[in-house]
């Protein structure tokens, strides 16, 4: 038989993450602190919408580009908090979930050969959407001097004659880190001067613990630069539901929403009817979330602290990204043993790229009592390591 | 501050001070002062447990009793309400808009314990224009807290 395979698919590995998450599911009684996704609900109001507009017969496909008034309100939202205007008929688009807008903003853009500039440690999609857009992933690795923020200096670095898009995954899975105003202002000059264009991941935006999350769309000159990629996931505590939003030029979105139309067809109608809601009435909900979120992120920077454990500190997403360098194991290594000594399981930063390599990503989407029982156990795990090595 | 500290103690009284200063990222003293001022303005009234009886072996009953009354001139509703949240088996008592006048709230050992409560004290006191008395079968939420279910993580273990 001959191979049935693409040699493209093949040569991406599978996600990191997904080694770690069989041993983690072998044993019954680890506490996890590996997940990715908020642990509340999704608001009641919402779900509320969703289920009556089941009861209501919505059933049907909607528009290829989403419900109208999903879109009417998305543009709304992001005018409200960029002050950036997109038109509702031709610059947004409805997806299934952000991961969804990172792959079709790829495959839009770019022609074989460009290269892409990913910073990492990030989300474990860009690289592989990139190979399967026939694009040259190029790795930015981010430091922790600088707080895991880009820097002109590092962009400037990467860009060669070949590179056509940034991705900038602000706030940051996994490191929690944001990028303020000021440092986004020093990307977009090299953005411009060198004509390359933004994939700005934004799902985490809501959930930042210093100022308010700036989108590069709303700085000058960079709206028409930019595919702003936002969703339900994170902010409404909406990972099930499948939902995230893409706004773009029209010339970028109408491509777009072309493979969005022969790949998907719609996103799914009960979640558009509930996200409407999630938009008009959720803002209550989303700021509840955050304060709880922002007392997690506190207390877990304190135990890091009493453990003597080094963390630059996190003011976005739900993660922490605590160094352990000095007990001389690889993350995965690092996190095997907590794993099977305290049953604790975190992810090892290199699930999320190679320079993750001596962190791991802690995820604060737990309840402080889970989160006090973990810090005591990762607290005797990292002394019984300080006595060995003596 | 205030806000955010009454918000956190009225889910969880027994959070230590220095927890609180942890979480809200502020000075331990400062939440010391905050939780005395907060206390001595009356607005903290007193830590309580919020207990299942239902749980327990121990037999109680709890009512929710209409009460309507007459006014009396320059006291309002005030004195019979007094006269009323005198008796220590009533846990509450509200002033309410609408079809009746006074919510009180009552636990007592039995059906038998609260039916006399309202027959010979309630009832009967001056004022008192008539009672509804319903019997509380089974809390599902009491609080903000659910107690018919315990929360369970249905989240897979590990996630990017």
């Amino acid at each position: 038989m001959r191979n049935p395979l693409s040699d493209k698919i093949t040569t991406i590995k599978p996600s990191g993450i997904r080694k770690f998450f069989d041993i983690v599911n072998e044993m019954e009684d680890a506490i996890s602190l590996g997940v990715g996704e908020p642990d509340f609900d999704t608001p009641w109001h919402i779900r509320d919408e969703g289920i009556y507009s089941l009861e209501k017969g919505r059933t049907f496909y909607t528009s290829n580009a989403g419900l109208k008034e999903l879109r009417t309100e998305i543009v709304r939202y992001i005018q409200r908090t960029q002050g950036v205007s997109y038109d509702p008929m031709k610059e947004v688009l409805v997806t299934v979930g952000g991961s969804e807008a990172i792959d079709l903003a790829l495959r839009a853009m770019v022609n074989p050969g460009d290269e892409v500039l990913i910073p990492q440690p990030s989300y474990v999609s860009y690289e592989p959407c990139a190979i399967l857009a026939d694009a040259v992933p190029v790795i930015i690795e981010l430091k922790e001097e600088n707080e895991f923020r880009l820097t002109a200096r590092e962009l400037q670095d990467a860009i060669t004659d070949k590179t056509k898009i940034l991705v900038l995954p602000f706030p940051n899975n996994p490191t929690g880190a944001i990028m303020e105003k000021r440092d986004l202002e020093e990307i977009a000059e090299v953005v411009k001067e060198k004509d390359l264009f933004v994939i700005s991941d934004e799902i985490y935006a809501e959930l930042t613990y210093k100022e308010k999350h700036v989108s590069i769309a709303s700085l000058p000159g960079m709206k028409e630069r930019t595919i702003l990629i936002n969703g339900f996931s994170k902010a409404y505590a909406m990972t099930g539901w499948r939902l995230g939003y893409a706004c773009a030029p029209a010339v970028i979105m109408e491509q777009m929403i072309k493979i969005h139309q022969f790949a998907i067809m719609c996103a799914p109608t009960t979640s558009q009817y509930a996200a409407v809601e999630a938009l008009k009435n959720g803002d209550d909900d989303v700021a509840q979330m955050r304060e709880s979120y922002n007392q997690r992120r506190r207390y877990l920077m304190h135990a890091f602290q009493e453990m003597g454990l080094k963390c630059f500190e996190p003011y976005g997403a739900f993660y922490v990204f605590p160094c352990i360098k000095e007990f001389g194991m690889t993350s995965e290594e690092f996190a095997e043993r907590l794993l099977r000594e305290e049953k604790v399981a975190v992810v090892p930063g290199t699930a999320f790229g190679d320079c993750g390599e001596g962190f791991l990503r802690i995820s604060y989407a737990y309840s402080l009592d889970n989160l006090k029982i973990a810090m005591e156990k990762i607290g005797h795990f990292i002394s019984r390591l300080r006595e060995e090595k003596k | 501050m205030r806000e955010q500290i009454l918000s956190i103690i009225e889910k969880n009284s027994r959070i230590d001070i220095k927890e609180l200063a942890v979480i809200l990222g502020i000075e331990e003293i400062d939440v010391a002062n905050e939780l005395k001022a907060l206390e001595e303005e009356g607005v903290i009234c007193g830590y309580h447990t919020m207990i299942d009886w239902e749980k327990t072996s121990i037999e109680k009953v709890t009512a929710l009793i209409e009460v309507r009354i007459t006014p009396q001139r320059g006291q309002g509703y005030d004195n019979i309400a007094e006269r009323i949240y005198k008796y220590p088996e009533v846990n509450s008592v509200y002033l309410i808009s609408g079809g009746y006048d006074l919510l009180v709230t009552l636990e007592g050992k039995s059906l038998k314990a609260v039916s006399s409560f309202v027959s010979d004290k309630l009832s009967t006191l001056d004022g008192v224009l008539s009672t509804a008395t319903h019997f509380i079968l089974k809390k599902y939420k009491d609080h903000g807290t659910i107690l018919t279910k315990k929360y369970e993580d249905t989240r897979e273990k590990v996630t990017p």
